[in-house]
């Protein structure tokens, strides 16, 4: 069945292993160019905000399908002190630190479905999809 | 307290330990191609001896500062063996194959070998597993220093016309490294005071929030500086993700080819090229 891996994510350089471990994934589960690409930049986005804002969690990376189609899961998750509001932290634009403020709602927009948990104190998970 | 019996043994029997032990060592494989012979006899005579000194003052505490010898040879072996390619097996067998020469004099020498042959068991297995950790400190040590100089492959800022220059950007860009290239190229466009500057991603895998916001930056920080950036080689699937990111270039000009920029480049300093066969 699917392959599943997890990797740490505790300093920059992890985010760039991330990054080729989903494109190999994606590869392997055939996505297209441009999926590749929009899944493997989501996972960057995501990534580097659990090691920034979340200081440092893990991805979970899964070769799996969706209705029959291959299909790549994502699962970063951190132990840092959450987001307090969701809502906010989701509006384009917006930023507590010196970003961009696009990462979460780009994220949400470049994947076929997306899901995240936020407690504050507790961390953040966030559940990524993209399907042939 | 007492002098323990492994100190004991590992002092009467030095000689013959030793022997023993290289025997063993030779029966597991010595890697020849990578360590010669002698080497391997001056580093089991020194930490047999390091270690019935070390072992004299109780073989419970191996954090302790009579085992420090033993754990700073250990850890200078292992890591230098990572290092010339040694597997972590062939590693841990340095101490690991002395267990069976030691028991077999535990065996011959005591009245009780069961219980000294647990004692020495577990002695040499933290020693190996100290051997295993330092292996992989130095591993871990040679992959950090990769990944260093990787960044610092640098990125070189090219003239291609008077006044005009190009940074072919390849490989993931990271804070480190986008931040370097990117004071590299306003250092060069105030040094050669160039009018215009190509940021070429071709070679560029991902592009995120991160890079775009140094991407802007920098080409807010060269228009400050008099000159104009153009980013070319801007891939399909790039340009789709960026949209989707939300991320505006905002009067950026770009080009999907570092030609195609550059002869915008040449049009905007009026400068025409004409082929020589229409003279
Ligand atoms: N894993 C996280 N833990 C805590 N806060 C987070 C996390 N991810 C995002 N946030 C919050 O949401 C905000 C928006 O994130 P994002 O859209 O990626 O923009 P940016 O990273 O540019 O700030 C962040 O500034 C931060 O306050
Ligand atoms: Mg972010």
């Amino acid at each position: 069945m699917g392959k599943t891996e997890i990797f740490p994510l505790k300093q920059e350089t992890d985010i760039v292993i991330v990054r080729q471990r989903v494109r190999k994934a994606a590869e392997a589960v055939r996505l297209g160019l441009v999926s590749q690409t929009k899944i493997v930049t989501a996972a960057s986005e995501i990534a580097r905000n659990a090691l920034i804002y979340g200081g440092g969690g893990e991805c979970v990376i899964e070769e799996t399908t969706k209705d029959g189609r291959g299909a790549v899961r994502l699962v970063i998750s951190d132990q840092g002190e959450g987001i307090a509001n969701l809502d906010r932290a989701m509006v384009d634009g917006y930023t507590s630190g010196s970003g961009m403020g696009l990462g979460l709602g780009g994220a949400k927009r470049l994947v076929d479905q997306f899901a995240i948990e936020s407690q504050p104190g507790q961390g953040t998970r966030i559940e990524l999809w993209k399907w042939r | 307290m007492s002098v323990p019996v492994i100190a004991e043994l590992l002092k009467k029997h030095e000689s013959e330990l030793l022997q023993e032990w290289i025997a063993s060592q030779r029966a597991a494989g010595i890697r020849t191609d990578l360590i010669d012979e002698g080497t391997v006899l001056n580093n089991s005579r020194e930490l047999l001896k390091l270690l019935s000194i070390a072992a004299l003052g109780g073989i419970d505490d191996l954090g302790s500062a009579e085992w420090k010898p033993v754990r700073n040879m250990i850890e200078a072996l292992s890591r230098t063996q990572s290092r010339q390619g040694f597997s972590p097996s062939e590693t841990a067998t340095f101490v690991f194959s002395l267990k069976e020469p030691l028991f077999a004099k535990i065996q011959a020498n005591c009245a009780d070998p069961a219980s000294e042959m647990l004692k020495a068991s577990q002695l040499l297995d933290k020693l190996g597993l100290y051997s295993m950790e330092s292996y992989m400190t130095g591993r871990e040590s040679v992959i950090r220093e990769q990944q260093e100089s990787m960044l610092e492959l640098s990125t070189p800022v090219v003239e291609l016309w008077k006044g005009v220059l190009a940074i072919p950007l390849i490989g993931s860009l990271d804070s480190n490294r986008t931040q370097i290239v990117m004071e590299a190229l306003l250092e060069k466009i105030v040094q050669t005071e160039s009018e215009i500057a190509i940021i070429d991603i071709t070679g560029v895998p991902t592009v995120d929030t991160m890079v775009a916001q140094h991407l802007l930056k920098t080409v807010t920080a060269a228009k400050l500086m008099g000159a104009r950036c153009i980013i070319s080689g801007i891939r399909p699937q790039i340009a789709a993700t960026i949209v989707h990111l939300g991320v505006e270039l905002g009067d950026v000009i770009t080009k999907s080819s570092l030609a195609d920029a550059f002869s915008v480049a040449l049009k905007e300093l009026d400068i025409r090229l004409v082929k020589g066969s229409l003279r």
